[in-house]
């Protein structure tokens, strides 16, 4: 099968490979129809995640159809039209009883390397380095799927692939975001970054109660389609201090959650961001975090910040005193995939939102590594991008 | 108890682990040495007194092969009953821990432990359960007069709140002098309490859910050089398929 696979910083090749087995009594394979590339590949694509092996199989976004099942998968029967969540969770551990999906206890093949770096191991996740799993990634023909009986969402005909896409992580992840805010009557909510992520916390905001959000990006393409998602935005190269225009913008309170839907890769001016961007380059760190200090920064006293961008290691110069001082809550996570993909595809179904306008792009697979390289570099106005793994194989 | 001190995995050498600080020094004195002497100077005169006397020191420490002892736990989301049940079987013992190819329960107490060794040395010994309370605990030992000396056991604690069981296994085991002693020494990796820790878990992942997670042939892509050189200098670091479905794909994998 074609497969999208990393073999360096900058260097990722379609190439073909064996097709998937099953390996485990509960595993499925799926033959996929349609995959996207995430914001947080790019964090791969650019070699900041550790412990990647040149070979490994990108993408954790997919959906497709089941060809073949594992003979403890009792849920699911072959042709059945499935998305496939980013997280890989065993159901059975305390942590997935407490639909602490993301937390699962049983899924990494490769805990040992995650305790190392951070205490306890997160689940395994798809395409997404060794420390998490070192699970093949779906961004190719057909992918095996782990614990097939707890993960994939069945989807009735008659939706197109573009509207369910991205239950199986961007859309579930800007909901968390946004749920993670706690919002009230009355709440702004700021969200840094208006990536796809970002997109989906505004649209989520907006459909949780949140008064007024703000939505903060320097690019005019995303910062347009979060005014259509009902925000107010700013535009962080045109004003010289955001945290004043947010002071302004709610009368001296400060926004009462505030969302880094930004990560380890944070872009700026501020001597801050040169800091971590020279402590990066020489391989002293792996994230860049002038987002997150800004969200500190800004948010009111009492107030949230919502963490759904991705970080790696270690972080400095991050205003602790202000945290503890203004007794700020931060709540992240990778998302609990399993609470959310059901309700938010009967959003879907309703009609309450579309979550194919962020698409930008829709390319065949073995375009895939120019669709990396569009999306870092936001070439072509590029917000999303969606693979076809067969769109050649149809054309041949 | 001193054997918990080394974080989440107690282990310890019988004889005062010297076996490490013995290579150490010897290497580290005689770099010191020498590169104290190729200084020619004062400061150098005294890095090398210094190198020579941790080569010193390091001659100084015997070699006995060292009594190996593990230790681990972790908590378990089934009730101690149902642990404890996994457990007695101890046909079972071979899914999750890597070192053994299979067990033979020969009556209730007594059974014959097969295990791999290294380049394909198969290592057998009969065992007695000497201990046992249900629920709780049960202890064994290999029989007078096995080569292999070893003992492990097994306690079963109900967690708190709900939370499951506490399961700590220990093993013991006195490798023989010469070069079976080495391939014994080898049983468990290059990295003793490593591996029960990871069996451990294995052990874990198998009552709760039915199978041990694993990646081993799954599809990939040419893995560079450098890929390949690690996976050959470091196989304990990679998932291990210790359960039978898995097995079967690895040999496929070695095949092709």
């Amino acid at each position: 099968m074609k497969a999208l696979c990393w073999y360096g910083p900058e260097d990722v090749r379609v190439e073909s490979v064996p097709d998937p087995k099953i390996l485990n009594p509960h595993d499925a394979i799926i033959r996929i129809t349609r995959t996207a590339i995430c914001g947080s590949d790019l964090h791969l694509y650019d070699g900041y995640i550790p412990t990647l092996e040149a070979g490994d199989i990108l993408g954790h976004e997919f959906m497709g159809e089941v060809v073949e099942l594992g003979p403890e998968v009792r849920n699911l029967k072959v042709g059945d039209r499935v998305v496939v969540p980013f997280t890989i969770a065993c159901g059975k551990c305390f942590f997935c009883e407490q639909q602490l999906w993301s937390l699962c206890d049983n899924t990494n093949p490769n805990a040992w390397i995650a305790e190392k770096l951070m205490g306890y191991s997160p689940s395994g996740l798809y395409g997404y380095s060794h420390m998490t799993g070192g699970y093949a990634g779906g961004q190719a023909q057909y992918a095996r799927v782990p614990f097939a009986n707890i993960g994939p969402l069945k989807i009735p005909d008659g939706i197109p692939d573009e509207k369910v896409l991205f239950l199986s992580d961007i859309f579930p992840t800007g909901y968390m975001a946004a749920e993670n805010c706690n919002i009230h009557p009355g709440d702004v909510v700021a969200i840094w970054g208006c990536g796809p992520v970002g997109q989906f916390a505004v649209r989520s905001a907006r459909m949780l109660g949140a008064e007024r959000v703000i939505a903060i990006d320097k690019l005019p393409e995303r910062l347009r389609l979060a005014k259509e998602g009902g925000a107010d935005v700013i535009n962080q190269d045109e004003v010289d201090s955001v945290l004043d225009v947010l002071r302004n913008m709610t009368a001296n309170r400060g926004p009462d959650s505030c969302i880094d839907a930004v990560g380890m890769e944070a872009s700026g001016h501020s001597l801050p961001y040169i800091y971590d961007d020279m402590k990066q380059k020489l391989k002293l760190t792996f994230d860049r975090a002038q987002v997150l200090r800004e969200c500190i920064l800004a948010v009111r006293k009492g107030g949230t910040v919502s963490i759904p961008g991705v970080y790696g290691g270690f972080v400095d110069k991050v205003p602790l005193g202000a945290f503890m001082n203004k007794g700020i809550t931060m709540r992240t996570g990778q998302t609990h995939m399993m609470r959310y993909m059901k309700p938010l595809l009967n959003r879907i179904e309703r009609g309450e939102i579309d979550p194919s306008v962020v698409i930008s792009h829709v390319l065949p697979i073995d375009e895939a590594p120019r669709g990396y390289k569009i999306f870092r570099d936001k070439q072509e106005h590029c917000t999303k991008v969606v693979l076809d793994p067969w769109a050649e194989a149809k054309a041949a | 108890m001193d054997n918990y001190s080394n974080g989440r995995y107690g282990w310890r050498l019988s004889n005062g682990s010297k076996a490490l600080p013995r290579w150490g020094a010897l290497l580290g004195g005689s770099a010191l040495a020498v590169y104290g002497i190729s200084r020619h100077s004062k400061s150098g005169a005294a890095l090398a007194a210094a190198g020579g006397f941790l080569v010193y020191g390091g001659s100084r420490i015997t070699s006995q092969p060292a009594e190996i002892h593990a230790e681990s736990s972790f908590t378990v989301n089934v009730s101690p009953e149902e642990a404890y049940r996994f457990w007695t079987n101890l046909e079972n013992l071979p899914r999750f821990m890597s070192h053994l190819q299979s067990v033979r329960m020969i009556d209730d107490r007594h059974s014959e432990w097969t295990a791999r060794g290294p380049m394909q040395l198969r290592i057998t010994w009969k065992a007695e359960i000497t201990d046992q309370r249900e629920n709780e605990w049960i202890v064994w030992r290999s029989e007078a007069g096995s080569m292999f000396r070893n003992s492990g056991s097994v306690q079963f604690r109900r967690a708190p709140g709900n939370r499951g069981t506490e399961v700590t296994v220990a093993v013991q085991y006195e490798p023989p002098a010469g070069a079976m002693g080495k391939a014994f020494g080898r049983l468990f990796g290059k990295d003793p309490s490593h591996t029960i820790y990871e069996d451990l878990r294995h052990f874990k992942q198998l009552v709760e859910t039915g199978e041990i997670a694993t990646t081993v042939g799954q599809s990939h892509g040419r893995r560079s050089k450098l890929v390949r050189m690690g996976h050959m200098l470091y196989p304990d670091a990679r998932p291990r398929p210790v359960e039978s479905f898995a097995d079967q794909t690895l040999e496929e994998e070695r095949v092709s």
